[in-house]
């Protein structure tokens, strides 16, 4: 039987693509314009390995650990030739509080922002009334385009009196408890407030993407949930969330990666102190990226290359954050 | 959601739909949160719950009362339904008060200083703390677009190039370059500054618009191909095998049917990215810097931009510097919008082009 289908039936003819010379040069071209972006992510990296290894040469591991900034050069920006490398002057440069303290704002601000924004999600797409729908989308598109200096005006203008306040109220009923403890009763530009600023910030982007993931719930098992005689927190229960689990995963990551990296929303909001705290009530907190923006107004040379060198830290930590959550977006896209 | 089967539509029967909810249940439901709205308008002021957040956790509480009060004629399942139904719905308006608040506020505060000399003089012969009717932030918004175009003119061709490697070309890298443009986005923007700073401020010796630019296009570079792939992958496959068919090369297919059946959808993507970048203010402080005049030589020195403006102004910290920072946001804000709602209208004629044209295609597939 077999042999007769082999015998009758043709077998289909290998394909072979030629691509003509024109074709070549256009597919080179257009790859090598692919690989642009490759390319310009290995340079960033390589110049800021580059420029910081002579911080990391000196410090090295205490660079991360340690809890100390003092610069004792006076040099002005741009004085090249001052690079004399004199490896016993006074400084030193460290930025472990300032790793915490990122950490510390941006879970703070996950802690809120991940409730919200799937709690959004599901509503914007399973109980919105049909006519907002569309409005409550672009709403949460141009939230999202908001320029997080925005964000950081209004944090300060607007939100502080309101964060002062819960935080008051944490401190008054939780003071017992190490982390909602204080030294003195000086709630703003705590970590607190500015994580619920950043919160608010990172929301669109977290929101947006869960409700991609969501709207994307194939809709017959919603239905099959309905016609079981399951209710609609039913169906989200047991066919929308566990679908939407991985993207919702991916989208939380992006914004802990946005939070993470964060800049002036965080130097308008936050006091940064060279020390470690446990107190995320406390008017002191630390953040990378805005100890870099701050610190590099009247930075010498040496300190260039420290900041450098914290941004390194940063870069790496955002870029590890950031691939897992494309590798989980990658991964769960083609299901979708 | 609209799942009316189209010969139904046609025919012009419409099914019945006895689960919709009628006017009187929807009026009395809105009369029903207003009389709530109330109440918990009175527990803030005869409790310690104070202020907006404390009349937001009134009404909440009030709501799910109202629902176990209501539920207990209900099953357990029905119950739980109608509680999380009120939880979802309260975390969504939590969710949007914030962003109402900042529209709001910027649209309060900002409009004090506007005066149409605003957008036309600078800062040389006024001091932030002068009157509204002198100075203003001409210069900045002047800078902000050279900035802007720069990174255009250098990410616009980029993500191009790669969104047609990813659609057309389909290399071997395909899965690699969609990986780094994806963790591309999200390079701080605050390093990327850093980045240009140590590869173009420093050996030239000056900050200048051009730095500001190029390192705008850093984070310009993974929205804007991203876009550039998504827009490419709505070119029906019908298009590529017509171009095909009538003996065209790859290339002439790629240039002559594909990018011209998009280009609305690429312009939409170089205007999101623009819509993306053009309020960064990390990358700005650390390679362009700030400046009072007009400056229209990108190569010249330090160049004023909105975000910039807005920042020193409001670091100023007097109280019409800070009326000035407010209405530097109004500017930039409505700058945003506007691009982002031209790239939307571009975008949707650009989707709905792809459609009509693939819709022709099958049409004259079926004819022949």
């Amino acid at each position: 039987m077999r042999d007769v289908n082999m015998a009758t039936t043709p077998t289909p003819r290998k394909m072979v693509v030629v691509y003509s010379r024109a074709d070549k040069i256009f597919r080179r071209i257009v790859t090598a314009g692919a690989l642009a972006s490759l390319l310009l992510l290995g340079v960033i990296a390589a110049f800021l390995i580059f420029r910081s290894s002579g911080t990391f040469r000196q410090f090295g591991i205490n660079f991360i650990t340690g809890s100390e900034w003092f610069s004792a050069g006076e040099d002005p920006l741009g004085g090249a030739t001052t690079a004399l490398a004199d490896a016993d002057d006074a400084s030193v440069f460290s930025i472990g509080p300032m790793i915490v303290g990122s950490l510390v704002v941006a879970l703070i601000a996950m802690f809120f922002a991940v409730p919200l924004s799937i709690g959004g999600a599901l509503y914007i797409e399973f109980y919105a009334p049909r006519g907002i729908h569309r409005g409550l989308v672009s709403i949460l598109d141009l939230a999202a385009a908001v320029p997080s200096l925005i964000f950081g005006l209004w944090g300060i203008q607007i939100f502080t009196p309101i964060g002062v306040r819960w935080a008051t109220l944490l401190n008054d009923r939780l003071g017992f408890l190490p982390i909602f403890a204080v030294e003195f009763e000086n709630f703003a530009r705590s970590p607190f407030v500015a994580g619920c600023v950043l919160a608010a910030l990172v929301v669109p982007i977290t929101t947006s993407v869960a409700r991609e993931v969501y709207s994307r719930t194939p809709r017959d098992l919603i239905d099959t949930c309905f016609a079981l005689g399951g209710t609609k927190w039913g169906a989200i229960r047991s066919v929308v969330i566990p679908y939407g689990k991985s993207g919702v995963i991916a989208g939380a990551m992006l914004g802990l990666g946005r939070a993470l990296g964060e800049t002036v929303a965080i130097y308008l909001m936050l006091n940064l102190v060279f020390d470690y705290s446990n107190q995320i009530l406390d008017s002191a907190g630390g953040n990378v990226a805005s100890m870099i923006a701050l610190k590099f107004g009247e930075a010498t040379d040496k300190e260039i290359s420290a900041l450098i060198a914290a941004g390194l830290v940063l870069f790496v930590i955002t870029l590890i954050v950031n691939m897992i959550a494309s590798s989980i977006v990658q991964r769960s896209t083609p299901r979708a | 959601m609209n799942s009316v089967p189209a010969t139904d539509r046609y025919l012009g029967i419409e099914p019945l739909r006895p689960w919709a909810v009628t006017r009187s249940t929807r009026l009395k439901n809105l009369s029903r949160l207003f009389v709530f709205a109330l109440v918990a308008f009175l527990v803030t002021i005869t409790t310690p719950l104070a202020k907006f957040d404390g009349w937001a956790v009134a009404f909440l509480l009030i709501n799910v009362a109202w629902v176990f009060g209501q539920s207990s004629r209900l099953g357990a399942k029905e119950r739980q339904d109608a509680v999380l139904r009120v939880v979802f719905t309260s975390l969504a308006v939590l969710a949007f008060v914030p962003w109402l608040s900042i529209f709001l506020t910027v649209l309060l505060k900002g409009y004090r200083a506007i005066y149409p000399g605003y957008f036309f003089s600078d800062m040389r012969t006024s001091t932030p703390e002068d009157e509204f009717n002198i100075g203003g932030a001409g210069h900045a918004i002047v800078g902000s677009l050279i900035m802007v175009a720069i990174a255009t003119v250098v990410t616009l061709p980029l993500g191009i190039l790669s969104g047609i490697y990813l659609t057309e070309v389909r290399g071997r890298m395909t899965f690699l370059v969609r990986f780094i443009v994806q963790s591309m986005a999200g390079v701080p923007s605050v390093v990327a500054g850093l980045f240009i700073f140590t590869t173009i401020v420093q050996p030239m010796g000056k900050y200048s618009g051009m730095a500001g630019g190029l390192a705008l296009a850093v984070l310009m570079l993974p929205t804007v191909s991203r876009t550039a792939e998504e827009v490419l992958k709505l070119v029906p496959e019908d298009l590529r095998s017509a171009g095909y068919a009538l003996g065209a090369r790859q290339w002439r297919t790629a240039i002559m049917v594909v990018l011209p059946t998009v280009k609305s959808g690429l312009i939409t993507a170089g205007i999101l990215g623009v819509a993306r970048v053009i309020g960064e203010t990390a990358p700005l402080l650390l390679t362009s810097l700030n400046t009072n005049g007009f400056v229209w030589n990108p190569v010249s020195g330090t160049v004023a931009s909105l975000p910039t403006y807005i920042f020193s102004m409001f670091m100023y910290g007097t109280e019409y510097s800070t009326s000035r920072a407010w209405t530097g946001s109004l500017v930039l804000l409505v700058l945003v919008f506007g691009f982002f709602v031209l790239a939307r209208r571009l975008g949707t004629t650009a989707a709905q082009n792809a459609k009509t044209n693939s819709r022709k295609a099958r049409k004259l597939k079926k004819k022949s």
